[in-house]
């Protein structure tokens, strides 16, 4: 046996499985990090089951009825809680489970999470009839039904107020989506049409063409614009009163009651009481919401819909300015210039750009594109808005730019690699039957390829969609209170700032005043990245494939 | 479109001229375009230095204006007031004139209201930006006024007019209520105001002006207190008191030094008196520097040694020397500027220098009259001077001085900053202070820039070589296949998710299962080794089942058992051995522990440069000619002796360049660092603390810094130094692994 052993040793062999572990361990981590995001990300949307535990708090001789999910369990040694300044019974033993409870509610208790120690619980349970209520402010509501109101007087009480509670809060929904699209949609442009007022008229005053009739003609289109705005806000005014008025009393978990306008609910379920079918359906509502809703409660609620929407307006926008940039410097470096130490110099140079890291990006772009450049931009062409600043502030086109010049290096490398896998016999063949160079190119090198360039562009849209840290510096915001591209001309708002999945992520998960009311959130923002990214990856990897077996064929 | 039969008239033809011209326009183009790119990734850098180059210029003065001075009493006092139009001339006859400082044409024209038979014996001015200064007289009053300028602007012309006021009334007040002329005296405005003055038999009075706390008391009622105390000193050169009215500073010619202590009821209590300078030294100039913590002292054997007070190992404070500058021996006057750390010095010769003292530097001296300087004023701005020479002429000069704060030794060397024990590594860029001393130490950033890449290296190298040499080696082809673009993929996976994970996934959970963790790194090559034994003691009919090759599938159960083995028995482990709570335990043995450190970092950052070093390592031992190994085997080697004696040896520099590669990413690497760290610039080698890379602290500060400020440019500095540490680590990667192909291409 020990022979064995020891032979065994010599052979090397332990050293080659201790290789083969440092695999094994790479592999466990990639597929648990895409396994952890996925869970957390896409398990949030599921109507998880509300308990209701009667609960001894620590030090506390009388029993609390708490309502709430379980949204972590942990196991954890006695002498931390007791580091912790918590107090427990002296036969609980060395380690103990405890769950973070969501207990919601955060107007009535202040708090809307707490740690609950397992073995202090005295009774658990899932009530049927327990509600449970996404609402436009402060967060989730665990509760149970009493009655609900019109005007302060009672309508329906017990199980009918259920059902009156349904078709009421959908009436609700629908005036909620009219107030929006009056206030984004209509106000929005009235509103903006007025600034481009008074941006015109500070125009004439710098140009000196501030005639007295002109200005009349600016203060007519004004005043029709505040007249507007004024029928506006009036209809408005009447959907917010519609919208007042229904209230609907909640028998919360200290057994008090209280009163929560519908107007602030965006959803009331039973989670204890759904069927698989209907949660299903519910979690589909969700995931759709999570997709093209607006954010609500900082962030931490609601869909993410203009990350995404910014995150691939700047991505196009992106990809609209390097892949030209990228072909040609790659044509020129491959094609037209003299292959020598130059060329070879500036290969390298090219590849280690790839290199830098991105923030250092970032700091260049703050510096030329939004101080340097904006700044004169605004100087030259934006006066009447001046000292407010148009493109000398961070926006989408510098971001735009940043993250071009970012890439540059993807798209010039793998634009390069099609370029030389093209035989030089197809070249010379095309050149042979009287074809100019430019002529070869354009129909025959180029379009062979262009794979190259779509595994190139899609590699820089894949490295420019995860990228976060030069955004920070050059256009990205937590908040952008309208989208890059909207009804109002110019319609595409190349100097507004915008919204991005990556600094959402970041935004919500570090700066968020309730980052464990926004995790699971952060991970549903997560998985989408992950998911985007990888599918382009895959994608330019099968992309990439292909094109090799191709020039295979062709070489043989 | 096919040519014609005959080529001479297709060539002449207007078709293939079109033709030609196209190509001919489409290489110029392309040439532009490429050129172009290539000259906007040169920009990067260019535009990075151009930003940075203000940094080490030395600053510029250039003579604007010229005049002589009617002087009829000594000049006590030149001012500016703040955009340096117009300048403030006071002299002991109690003439206050106001002159314009292009052409020296007198603007107004003020007379103090000073009592008969009474001369003005002695001058103080408090914080320059208050404009209150003093003038002691020989009754033992002080005039106190304030010198204003009120800005306006008529017809989008700026308008300045000078004023003056009286901030404690137009009477006077008695500083020494026996009538002793003041021969020096000191003034201090705030809130309050506090005036020393010193009489020639030695008596310090001290004057408290708070303002009246009487309900009914008008605005500008003021309550005074007075009291006195002796002092040994003679030949006093100045009075001194802090800007909170809390020190008085008195300075002998002969070098003594006392520092009195001020209390609200103006008790005044000697603190402690030294000797600054050598025997038989004498002082000439003393001024206390911006914020008034730091007191110059100009002595004739030409230094200016700066003093401040240090907490001492006995707990109390000390006036303490921190730092000499040379200086001439006839220094006349020295002078702070109003909110940096600066400092003009006027010699008898009618040069000044401009120095700055947390730079530790002299930056220019200047002729700027022909004869001695006797009073000399700086603009508010510090970008003008107005200096009075010994014949009575005025001399306006103008200064561009940016960035006098950053020298060598201030960003990389440690500097003993007002305020502190000792000097340090610090860095403190803003404060809502405005005479806050910047303390712009870069040494801090690199170092946790390097110690979150040494952190990462330690855990991504082993399992990123070893790793690639499986995979390049010894994986079966099909499993190769899945493996290497797998791993591969994490490389793009974006940062900001992995820094998410390992700021509140990972850390929380490194936190509660300490031990675990750092028994998984101790138990996970032995149970890979047992699991391998176990394997190798199956009958060879199983064993056989699945070929070689796949051993890394093999363990990949084995080494989740383990991760989920360790955790499970983490609490229990802590509570056998460390009381239950590692951190805590670590904690009470003198280790801090911080939730997010470089323990986290190490994982999370190690986990993003893994396929970095992976795909270039494994790309290199993969492409060693097969010819190689087959020898080798045929020979008689065991794989692994193969892999070991010939392998790695012919791999080792792509292997190096791998490592290369991944230190540059890691050494870059922002979102991470920034999520999985407190982000304190602290210099601690400690596993479990934190740090501040150079990049985290680019993209916290560089949103709220100002545009071309020391700040701003001291940032794209840090910028610049990430820039070329990763160029010249990629470019010595690249180049190692262009010769190692030509290398193998030769074998």
């Amino acid at each position: 046996m020990n022979d064995r052993m020891k032979a065994w040793w010599r052979s090397g062999s332990p050293w080659i499985w201790l290789n083969a572990a440092a695999v094994s361990a790479s592999l466990v981590m990639v597929i648990g990090l895409l396994i952890l995001t996925a869970y957390n990300g896409l398990g949030h949307f599921w109507p998880h089951a509300v308990w209701q535990f009667d609960y001894r708090a620590p030090g506390d001789s009388q029993v609390t009825r708490l309502l709430g999910e379980v949204t972590d369990t942990e196991e954890t040694t006695v002498e931390r809680m007791q580091h912790a300044g918590v107090e427990l019974p002296d036969d609980i033993g060395e380690t103990l489970d405890r769950f973070l409870l969501k207990t919601g509610n955060r107007d009535v208790s202040g708090l809307d999470f707490r740690w609950i120690l397992e073995p202090l619980i005295v009774e658990r349970g899932k009530p049927r009839k327990l509600v449970v209520f996404e609402r436009t402010e402060w967060g989730n509501f665990y509760g149970f039904l009493k009655d609900i109101k019109q005007d302060g007087n009672v309508v329906t009480e017990g199980e009918a107020a259920w059902m009156e509670l349904q078709s009421r809060l959908e009436h609700v929904g629908k005036l909620r989506k009219q107030i929006r699209r009056i206030e984004k949609g209509d106000i929005g442009a009235v509103n903006y049409s007025i600034e481009q007022l008074r941006l015109d008229r500070r125009r004439l005053e710098l140009d000196g063409d501030d005639t007295p009739d002109r200005l009349a003609e600016l203060q007519r289109r004004r005043d029709a614009l505040q007249a507007d705005f004024v029928v506006l806000q009036q209809k408005l005014d009447a959907k917010y009163r519609e919208m007042a008025g229904d209230s609907v009393t909640m028998t919360v978990m200290g057994g008090r009651d209280v009163d929560i306008p519908l107007s602030r609910i965006v959803r009331a379920y039973r989670p204890n009481d759904m069927g698989l079918l209907q949660k299903a359906g519910f979690y589909l509502s969700k995931l759709w919401e999570f997709v093209s809703a607006d954010p609500r409660e900082a962030n931490t609620e609601g869909g993410i819909f203009p990350a995404i929407f910014g995150t691939v307006m700047m991505v196009m926008l992106m990809s609209v300015i390097v892949t030209p940039f990228g072909v040609v410097a790659a044509v020129y470096l491959r094609e037209y210039a003299k292959q020598g130490p130059l060329t070879r110099l500036i290969r390298i140079a090219v590849n280690n750009l790839a290199g830098v890291p991105s923030i250092v990006y970032g700091v260049f772009g703050l510096g030329f594109f939004v101080y340097l450049l904006g700044g004169n931009i605004d100087q030259l062409f934006y006066p009447e808005a001046l000292p407010a600043p148009t493109f000398g502030t961070p926006g989408l086109m510098w971001a735009s730019l940043t993250l071009a010049l970012l890439t540059l290096p993807v798209v010039i490398v793998a634009t390069e690699e099609g370029l030389t896998r093209i035989p030089s016999s197809i070249r010379e063949g095309s050149l042979a039957l009287g074809a100019t160079k430019a002529e070869t190119l354009w129909r025959t090198v180029l379009p062979m390829a262009s794979p190259a360039m779509m595994t190139g562009l899609i590699l820089a849209v894949a490295r420019a969609a995860g990228e976060v840290a030069p955004l920070m510096l050059v256009g990205v915001v937590k908040l952008a209170p309208s989208l890059p591209l909207d009804g109002n001309s110019p319609f595409l708002h190349l100097d507004r700032k915008f919204m991005h999945l990556g600094f959402h992520i970041y935004d919500v998960g570090f700066q968020s005043p309730n980052v464990e009311a926004a995790r699971p959130l952060v991970y549903a923002t997560a998985l989408l990245l992950v998911l985007v990214i990888l599918v382009l990856n895959l994608a330019a990897i099968s992309i990439r494939n292909r094109l090799r077996e191709r020039y295979r064929e062709l070489e043989q | 479109m096919t040519p014609s039969a005959s080529d001479e008239s297709y060539k002449s033809s207007a078709h293939f001229r079109l033709r030609l011209l196209k190509d001919r326009i489409a290489r110029y183009a392309v040439a532009a375009g490429g050129n172009g790119v290539i000259v906007a990734i040169l920009l990067i850098f260019f535009y990075l230095l151009y930003v940075v180059l203000p940094l080490g210029r030395s600053p510029e003065m250039w003579q604007e204006a010229q005049f002589a001075l009617d002087i009829d009493a000594p000049v006590e006092y030149l001012a500016m007031e703040e955009q340096a139009e117009i300048g403030m001339v006071l002299d002991r006859s109690g003439r206050v004139r106001f002159i314009a400082t292009a052409d020296g044409s007198l603007v107004r024209e003020i007379r103090l209201p000073l009592p008969e038979g009474v001369t003005v014996d002695s001058f103080s001015s408090a914080r320059p930006n208050s404009g209150v200064v003093a003038l002691g007289l020989s009754n033992g009053q002080a005039l106190v006024f304030r010198h204003t300028y009120k800005v306006t602007f008529p017809n989008d012309t700026r308008l300045i007019a000078p004023d003056i006021e009286f901030p404690l009334g137009e009477a006077l007040v008695d500083v020494d209520p026996r009538g002793q002329a003041l021969k020096r005296m000191a003034i201090q405005a705030g809130d309050s105001y506090t005036l020393v003055g010193w009489s020639e038999d030695g008596t310090l009075s001290l004057l408290k002006a708070g303002a009246s706390e009487s309900l009914f008391a008008e605005e500008g009622n003021f309550e005074f207190t007075h009291s006195n105390t002796q002092t040994d000193q003679n030949a006093i050169v100045a009075l001194m008191v802090d800007p909170t009215q809390s020190a008085l500073y008195v300075v002998g010619e002969d070098g003594t030094l006392a520092w009195y202590d001020i209390d609200t009821d103006a008790e005044i209590q000697l603190h402690e008196q030294i000797i600054a300078t050598p025997p038989g030294v004498k002082v000439v100039d003393v001024d206390l520097l911006a914020a008034g913590t730091s007191i110059m002292v100009a002595s004739d054997d030409g230094r200016i040694n700066q003093w401040f007070s240090v907490r001492g190992d006995d707990g109390v404070h000390h006036l303490t020397l921190i730092r000499s500058f040379e200086a001439p021996q006839d220094v006349t006057r020295i002078v702070p500027e109003f909110s940096r750390k600066g400092f003009l010095v006027a010699d008898n010769s009618g040069a000044v220098g401009v120095y700055h003292a947390t730079a530790h530097k002299l930056l220019m001296r200047q002729p700027v009259a022909e004869s001695g300087i006797r009073q000399l004023a700086i603009g508010p701005r510090a970008h003008a001077l107005l200096a009075l020479d010994n014949t009575g002429t005025l001399h306006f000069w103008r200064i561009e001085n940016e960035h006098p704060e950053v020298s060598w030794k201030a960003l990389w060397s440690k500097v003993w900053y007002e305020g502190y024990d000792k000097p340090a590594y610090i860095w403190q860029s803003s404060s809502a202070d405005n005479t806050f001393e910047p303390k712009l130490s870069l040494t801090p950033l690199t170092f946790g820039t390097l110690k979150a890449a040494f952190y990462a290296m330690l855990f991504a190298i082993p399992l990123a070589i070893l790793g690639a040499i499986f995979t390049a080696y010894f994986m079966a082809p099909k499993m190769r296949q899945i493996v290497k673009p797998s791993i591969e993929i994490m490389e793009a996976m974006p940062t900001v998710i992995l820094g998410f994970l390992a700021g509140l996934w990972l850390a929380p959970l490194v936190e509660s299962h300490l031990s675990g963790i750092f028994l998984l790194f101790l138990l996970l090559p032995f149970m890979v080794m047992t699991a391998a034994y176990g394997w190798h003691l199956l009958p060879s009919a199983v064993r056989q089942r699945i070929p070689d090759g796949w051993e890394a599938a093999l363990l990949i159960p084995v080494v989740m058992l383990t991760v989920w083995l360790t955790l499970a028995v983490s609490p229990a482990l802590e509570h056998l051995l460390f009381g239950g709570d590692l951190p805590r335990w670590l904690d009470s043995h003198g280790i801090g522990f911080d939730q997010r450190n470089s323990l986290v970092v190490g994982l999370a950052m190690g986990f993003a440069v893994i396929p970095t070093i992976f795909s270039i390592a494994e790309d290199a031992i993969f492409a060693v000619p097969k010819h190689l190994t087959n020898g080798s085997l045929a020979l008689g080697a065991t794989p692994w002796q193969t892999l070991v004696r010939v392998v790695l040896l012919t791999a080792s520099p792509g292997l190096f360049s791998a490592i290369m590669m991944g230190v540059g990413r890691a050494v870059g690497e922002t979102m991470i660092v920034l999520m999985a760290t407190g982000n304190t610039p602290v210099m601690d080698m400690s596993i479990f603390q934190g740090m501040r890379t150079l990049s985290a602290n680019i993209a916290v500060e560089m949103p709220e810094s100002e545009v071309d400020s020391t700040h701003y440019r001291v940032l794209f500095l840090a910028a610049l130094v990430l820039f070329i540490f990763t160029f010249v680590f990629n470019t010595g990667a690249e180049l190692i692994r262009q010769r190692l192909r030509g290398k193998y291409s030769s074998l």
